[in-house]
């Protein structure tokens, strides 16, 4: 699936050129203008939005996972497990807020990403998601265990996000803000990383892991920091979930969550980072409009809609974009 | 002078094929070597063996005096080895600069990017490939894409350069411009070169000195010469569906190129 999703296409764009350039980074700040205006357009759905920006950090980190490395991932909902379960732990039991707890989520999740990548070098194609899918399934009730710190399967009540101090702001739009904002400096960071040196490292592994090994890249130690770097953004997307959500408890964190981080990245297209937000919108409205066409099988809908978007989108919404711009790029 | 390169007695077996049997040769600073041998011959995989893709059951590789069978596969480049691939292994939805540029990684820190990307552009230019900087590699011809490896090779500047056979799937045109450009380049960058190759007249107008494979093992050594006259390499290659015809002269012909492991 990652294989037959990715592709560049025959031509790759000269990135280089004045003119393309100008005009990539004024769709980029169109696009970054379009997001904070967002909650004053669509009013009564900030939450939503939100969330869908929670879901663009984790699908961000598995698009560095599977579109950059080829590693394949059933288990995000595993790392953002961690990440939520860090600032529930350390809101409920030291006070701390919530938005201070962010920071560390993401670096216990990365942490424990990257040892979790070492023994997964081991494994590839369908064994690596079989374990990964392992992983979201036990790391949940592995947390539940420790009922005095986690709060077992009753899980913590957390204080409601609240905007710091005398900020009088409405608390889904301090959420979303702060999401926002969050999403915002994960993806730059991304796209600066995935350019330079180590981006390419990543995707020489992608296409050919011997070349790359021959030409001085450490595999073992990049496929193990990229499984780091993507469970730490899940972990950082876990976090905030648990934030708006004011608890968490292991049912904050079902596979199910982990199978449509996944579908995210997929509708995205895996490849191009600028799709990402769209899978994030898909998985977070989908449901929400399948549940309003169909009350009795929402999941009819919802399941419908993705094979139909699998066979009209092969390469997902990145392949979308390119084609329709690609007669405007290629005249430029 | 003392060997750059010396390759002492290495075997490796895969199942109960001896693809190396006890094989030795040593390649001095600035020479071209030319290794050869019929299909199977254990060629590729002596490549495999130095670059440390493959471990050796038993045997040594000396590197300037270091034995490389210590170093992680990772590290062989930093040692000053490059290689290019038999079958072509380009990073096919990069763009060519891109492929150019991860032969500099292991040289270049997470700071060097400026310079590494001049010096890539002007690899690419020497080896006339600079208007195909910026597109993907996959799709290009077969031709150009070996040129592509050897650009990529170039850049992590070796001293010992391992090609795995350069002329195969060239067009007669391309395999002369493939001479000069192997001459070219050993004496612009101060080279050595390993050359593995079917292709006869390129191998032996080009190499100082020839090393022969046959099931494994090395049957002979020499300069061109020395190596066409050899009855024994005569046989081995009569005696593989490489060549038909049962002269000395048959050496010379050209031989379609195999399909074998990277
Ligand atoms: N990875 C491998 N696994 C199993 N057998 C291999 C592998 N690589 C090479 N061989 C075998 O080793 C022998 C030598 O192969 P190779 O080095 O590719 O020959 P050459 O390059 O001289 O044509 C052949 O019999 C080949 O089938
Ligand atoms: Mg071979």
């Amino acid at each position: 699936m990652a294989r037959a999703a990715r592709s560049t296409g025959g031509v790759a764009p000269p990135s280089s050129t004045p003119l393309r350039r100008a005009l990539s980074a004024g769709a980029v700040a169109c696009l970054v203008l379009l997001v904070l205006a967002l909650p004053v357009l669509l009013e009564t759905r900030t939450y939503e939005l939100a969330r869908a920006a929670e879901y663009a950090i984790a699908i961000l980190g598995l698009v560095v996972l599977v579109g950059f490395t080829g590693q394949i991932s059933l288990g995000h909902g595993a790392f953002m497990a961690i990440g939520g379960y860090t600032s529930g732990v350390l809101m409920f039991h030291t006070g701390v807020a919530g938005a201070l707890t962010i920071p560390l989520a993401g670096v216990v999740a990365g942490l424990i990403g990257f040892f979790f990548g070492f023994p997964a070098l081991r494994l590839s194609g369908v064994y690596l998601a079989l374990a990964t899918f392992a992983l979201a399934v036990a790391v949940p009730s592995i947390l539940k265990r420790f009922e005095g710190l986690t709060g077992g399967s009753g899980g913590l009540v957390l204080d409601v996000l609240a905007p710091p101090g005398r900020l009088h702001v409405r608390p889904e739009r301090w959420l979303y803000y702060l999401t926002v904002s969050i999403a915002l400096v994960l993806f730059a960071l991304t796209w600066l990383l995935l350019r330079g040196r180590a981006g390419r490292a990543l995707r020489a592994i992608r296409d050919g892991e011997v070349a790359a090994v021959s030409f001085g890249v450490n595999v073992a130690l990049y496929k193990a920091l990229a499984f780091g770097l993507s469970a730490a953004y899940a972990g950082v997307a876990g976090s905030l979930l648990v934030i708006d959500s004011g608890f968490v408890n292991p049912d904050t964190f079902p596979i199910e969550l982990s199978i449509r981080i996944l579908v995210g990245a997929v509708v995205a297209g895996l490849t191009t980072l600028g799709a990402i937000p769209l899978g994030a919108l898909f998985i977070e409205f989908l449901p929400i409009y399948s549940q309003q066409v169909s009350q009795q099988a929402p999941a009819v809908i919802y399941g419908a809609a993705l094979i139909l978007i699998m066979v009209l989108l092969p390469s997902g919404a990145a392949g979308l974009i390119r084609r329709l711009l690609s007669p405007v790029i290629g005249r430029l | 002078m003392p060997a750059l390169l010396s390759v002492e007695d290495v075997t490796r077996r895969f199942g109960g094929i001896l693809a190396l049997d006890g094989v030795s040769f040593a390649l001095e600073e600035g020479q071209i070597g030319g290794l050869i041998g019929p299909n199977g011959a254990g060629k590729t995989t002596a490549f495999n063996v130095i670059t440390r893709l493959y471990p050796a059951d038993s045997g040594r590789v000396l590197f300037d005096g270091e034995n490389l069978l210590r170093s992680p596969a990772h590290k062989v480049v930093s040692h000053g080895i490059a290689r290019t691939f038999q079958n072509v292994a380009l990073f096919a939805h990069m763009t060519v600069l891109e492929n150019v540029l991860v032969g500099a990684h292991a040289r270049t820190g997470f700071r060097g990017e400026a310079k590494a990307q001049a010096e890539a552009l002007e690899t690419l230019a020497y080896l006339d490939l600079a208007e195909l900087a910026h597109r993907a590699a996959g799709g290009l011809p077969f031709g150009t894409l070996k040129r592509i490896e050897l650009a990529r090779a170039l850049v992590s500047r070796p001293r010992l350069l391992l090609l795995d056979e350069p002329a195969g799937g060239l067009n007669h045109e391309e395999v002369d411009e493939l001479q000069g450009v192997i001459r070219r380049i050993r004496a612009d960058h101060s080279l050595t070169v390993l050359l593995v190759e079917h292709h006869m007249n390129l191998v032996m107008s080009v190499s100082d000195r020839v090393h022969v494979l046959n099931f494994g093992r090395k049957i002979a050594e020499g300069t061109p010469a020395e190596v066409r006259a050899n009855p024994e390499v005569i046989e081995a290659y009569l005696g593989s569906d490489d060549v038909a015809e049962p002269e000395t002269t048959a050496l010379a012909l050209e031989v379609e190129g195999d399909d074998g492991a990277p």
